[in-house]
């Protein structure tokens, strides 16, 4: 699913838009792909869930958020229930290049929305697993 | 890893073919109208230095004139006649939206060296020359040459260049304690490095997910903050996360899934949920932590890098 579909289905705003791309052009929108979805407020969950190029809905707005978000290789952020970020999480995003999204959907609503439309989850977590460098 | 000589040559050919007429041409369009008179029209071809122009009603393109028409009516002493009488109404156009390709195309059939450009609704929107397209391709080259010579920058580089029996890079990081907000700069430094030194995506992505959890460790559990040494050598990275912080008082326990003992503050954060050992020794191929209470912690982690599929195919070519 490509950002404009998930600005469609949440009902979304941009609050910073992709590098180089603009956030009202659809051609734009378009090129952003994600390949799954996530949610938590945890951040140290979602560094050991995330999957990359996916999408990750937080009620989360510190900068951290996009600390995790760069090192777990997540392309987006949604901020879910109306949040806004500050202005320490909109600069560290546009110095690292991840684009901010903002929905008034709470984090139930957003999820089922998103789901629904298409875009799927990560699967059964691999945390327990083989580590990454037998087997992989 | 290594270089691909023949991958380059399609990706040129494939910017050829990619760009379109739209991404070179020249939008702002000196154009006159068939009123305009040859003199005039001669004032502006000395003035933009162009030799010729589109003639237009409006948005619509009616017409083409060019320095051999203006040299004509120089000879038949018609500089007082119009444009619309000496212009040649039969135009040939082409669309915005068609390749390069095409535009050398049509310049190469019809050996005109300007073609007015239109789009879809036969609007008037720019102007291409055979100088447009090519100044467009270098252009396109010169990004394209850049974004992979960044790309190219890779440790093999580095590692081939200086010799020595074994090279590695050491790249050393302060990391302060209870510092939340900065928390995570200098694994964003190593994941960064790793990937300016031709680590791809999945291996940056495990150094810089262990490398941020053992620098919120050092960040949530220490006062006095510790210190973060990388080693990249061609095959491998290793990091060590060291601090004279409190220490762990049992090891087995803290590797336990959700067994935390970060501080409250820390949790509504969305950290310090008891994740974090666990995840390293996910991340990482070996991992070793070592502490004493009260003296500090040692946290050491190794990551193999694979080799590149087309080195990793000679060898089984070989085998």
């Amino acid at each position: 699913m490509d950002l404009k579909a998930v600005l469609e289905v949440l009902e979304g705003e941009v609050f910073s838009p992709p590098p180089g791309l603009s956030s009202t052009a659809d051609e734009d929108l378009h090129k952003l792909e994600f390949s799954c979805g996530g949610a938590a407020d945890l951040m140290s969950d979602v560094l050991a869930f995330a999957r990359p190029d996916s999408l990750l809905l937080t009620g989360l707005t510190h900068p951290q958020v996009v600390r995790t978000a760069e090192m777990a290789g997540i392309l987006a952020l949604v901020f879910v229930r109306g949040k806004h970020p500050p202005p320490e999480t909109a600069a560290l995003a546009a110095e690292v290049g991840i684009p901010l999204l903002g929905t008034r959907y709470k984090m139930y609503e957003a999820c089922g929305r998103l789901y629904a439309a298409g875009l799927p989850g990560t699967g059964f977590p691999d945390l327990y697993a083989l580590p990454y460098g037998m087997g992989k | 890893m290594t270089d691909h000589p023949t991958v380059e040559v399609s990706r040129l050919q494939e910017l050829v073919y990619e760009l379109k007429i739209e991404d070179v041409m020249k939008r702002e369009v000196v154009a006159v109208t068939p009123q305009t008179s040859m003199r005039e029209f001669k004032e502006l071809l000395r003035l933009k230095r162009i030799s010729g122009a589109p003639v237009v009603e409006g948005d619509t393109l009616v017409g083409i004139i060019s320095l051999e028409d203006l040299i004509k009516a120089l000879e038949d002493g018609e500089m007082d006649n119009l444009v619309g009488s000496k212009m040649s109404s039969r135009v040939e156009t082409l669309f915005s939206d068609d390749s390069a390709v095409q535009a050398v195309n049509r310049m190469a059939r019809f050996g005109y060296g300007r073609f007015p450009v239109v789009d879809r609704s036969g609007k008037l929107v720019g102007i291409l020359t055979r100088g447009d397209i090519l100044r467009g391709l270098l252009r396109r080259l010169e990004v394209n040459y850049r974004e992979e010579e960044i790309q190219r920058y890779r440790a093999s580089h580095i590692f081939e260049d200086i010799v020595s029996d074994r090279t590695s890079l050491i790249l050393r990081y302060q990391v302060q304690g209870k510092d939340f907000r900065q928390g995570g700069a200098a694994s964003s430094k190593i994941k960064r490095a790793i990937e300016r030194l031709g680590g791809g995506p999945p291996i940056a992505r495990r150094v810089g997910v262990a490398a941020y959890e053992a620098e919120m460790n050092l960040v949530i559990h220490t006062d006095q903050g510790g210190e973060m040494k990388v080693e990249i050598q061609p095959d491998r990275v290793y990091i060590l996360a060291e601090d004279q912080g409190p220490g762990i008082a049992d090891i087995e326990q803290a590797l336990l899934p959700g067994f935390s003992t970060a501080p409250e503050w820390i949790r509504e954060m969305g950290f310090g949920a008891g994740m974090g050992l666990l995840n390293i020794k996910h991340c990482t191929d070996a991992m070793e932590l070592d502490s004493k209470p009260g003296v500090g912690t040692r946290l050491e982690m190794w990551f193999h890098i694979p080799p590149p599929e087309s080195v990793q195919k000679q060898r089984e070519d070989l085998l």
